[in-house]
């Protein structure tokens, strides 16, 4: 799983947010999202770049909107990290990869 | 720790209409544009501006079945680059345009350009009110788009009278039950077509002469303190969806002390021309217009810049 991102699905979203042995990060998404587009190719980088340290997921919410209710997403592009199964944090709407590293780096061993 | 700085004969910062227009005159002109472009961001001073936001742009020349705004970006930003435009995905956070060459910064990476064109738009203006912050993103909202789907059988208003309000509305009531556009006077400002594409739709309601003073909730929005802009009677009304669409605050912290500009921080060009108060920098699009603000006056006068910056970088030799 190094480097790639996974595609999470109401079914499998417990299990790997628990079973991960590094933070992960879930891209709450959906196809007509303009803004969820643009952190994309962002989130393809982070991936890659912090392999080993960072899982990023993501969760369509078209598709699976019961796992976006859960966490009370309502605006999306949203990012939660997730550490140890908790939440560590949540970023709500389209950033920069400087930003998003700023917010999850104090989180990342 | 600062790299060796990358100079280009025109920089342009901002790539909406109006900086990619400039762009690919730029680029036919063998400049070579690099365009600082901006990051990703979901409130409209991103890569491609506000149209990013939007979905079917019906009024734009040349697609007579509509196109969808973040498409018409995309093959605008293709253009330019088909003619040798480069990208930098990230935001100017310093100019000095106080010696030649000019020097634009992102970050702690310096770039250095003979003749800069501003092109940085608007985003869209919030209430001012303290809860904002707070409630952004849980039931506040400033993209219809990006937001409308969580809102599904439920009541919701937008905030707003012009054509960019009633577009969200119209849009919003594919999900909302119930979609109230509450405006501070007894008139919209809208295009006569949506406007009577609003009246016909019966889930769409108005709250006329009426300003949200207070937003209710604390960790989302449950609704909103109604003030009578006639009156002063106060009201409130629940709702779960709050969005915002009351006009936009050009993009010039940038510039302030740099460029000359309005006590609204739009920047003042010379009448009839794109130049600002500084010679060898050109503006174009939202960020110098708050009469038109229309994607095709934006390249339109991204055009200009680009034509009074290539004859003034030729009249510098």
């Amino acid at each position: 799983m190094s480097g790639s991102i996974v595609t999470l699905t109401s079914s499998s979203f417990d299990e790997t947010i628990r079973s991960s042995s590094t933070p992960v990060l879930v891209d709450f998404w959906a196809e007509w999202c303009g803004p969820c587009k643009a952190i994309a190719p962002v989130l393809e980088q982070l991936a890659t770049e912090q392999a080993g340290k960072l899982s990023i997921a993501k969760l369509n919410v078209d598709d699976h909107g019961s796992i976006a209710e859960r966490f009370g997403v309502m605006s999306i592009p949203t990012l939660i990290l997730f550490k140890d199964g908790e939440i560590a944090t949540k970023m709500v709407g389209a950033r920069g990869k400087s930003h998003i590293l700023d917010e999850i780096s104090p989180h990342l061993s | 720790m600062s790299t060796t700085p990358a100079h280009h004969r025109v920089i342009i910062i901002g790539s909406g209409p109006a900086g990619l227009t400039a762009a690919i005159y730029v680029a036919r002109a063998s400049l070579a544009p690099l365009v600082i472009e901006g990051e990703p961001s979901s409130t409209s001073d991103q890569p491609g501006g506000q149209l990013m936001l939007t979905t079917e742009v019906e009024n734009f020349p040349g697609f007579p079945e509509g196109i969808m705004g973040p498409e018409l970006m995309q093959r605008c930003r293709q253009q330019a680059a088909r003619f040798g435009a480069t990208f930098v995905t990230e935001k100017a956070t310093r100019l000095d345009v106080s010696e030649r060459p000019f020097r634009v910064w992102v970050r702690d990476v310096q770039y250095t350009a003979d003749a800069v064109i501003v092109s940085t738009g608007a985003r869209s203006l919030m209430l001012g009110l303290e809860e904002e912050q707070r409630l952004i993103g849980h039931g506040l909202s400033t993209c219809a788009t990006c937001d409308g789907f969580f809102f599904r059988g439920q009541e919701i208003a937008v905030v707003g009278g012009g054509d960019s309000a009633l577009e969200e509305a119209q849009f919003l009531t594919k999900f909302a039950s119930k979609v109230t556009i509450i405006h501070r006077r007894d008139q919209l400002k809208a295009s006569k077509i949506m406007q009577e594409r609003a009246k016909a739709n019966p889930k769409i309601e108005f709250a006329w002469n009426k300003q949200v003073t207070r937003i209710l909730g604390d960790s989302s929005v449950t609704g909103v303190e109604l003030t009578d802009t006639v009156d002063g009677s106060v009201s409130t009304r629940p709702l779960t969806g709050l969005f915002v669409a009351i006009g936009h605050k050009p993009n010039t912290d940038l510039f302030k002390g740099i460029l000359d500009m309005e006590d609204s921080g739009y920047l003042i060009t010379q009448p009839g021309s794109t130049r600002t108060n500084v010679p060898g920098v050109f503006a174009c699009g939202d960020v110098q217009d708050h009469t038109y603000r229309q994607a095709i006056t934006a390249a339109g006068s991204g055009c200009m810049a680009a034509l009074d910056c290539e004859r003034w970088l030729e009249a510098q030799h």
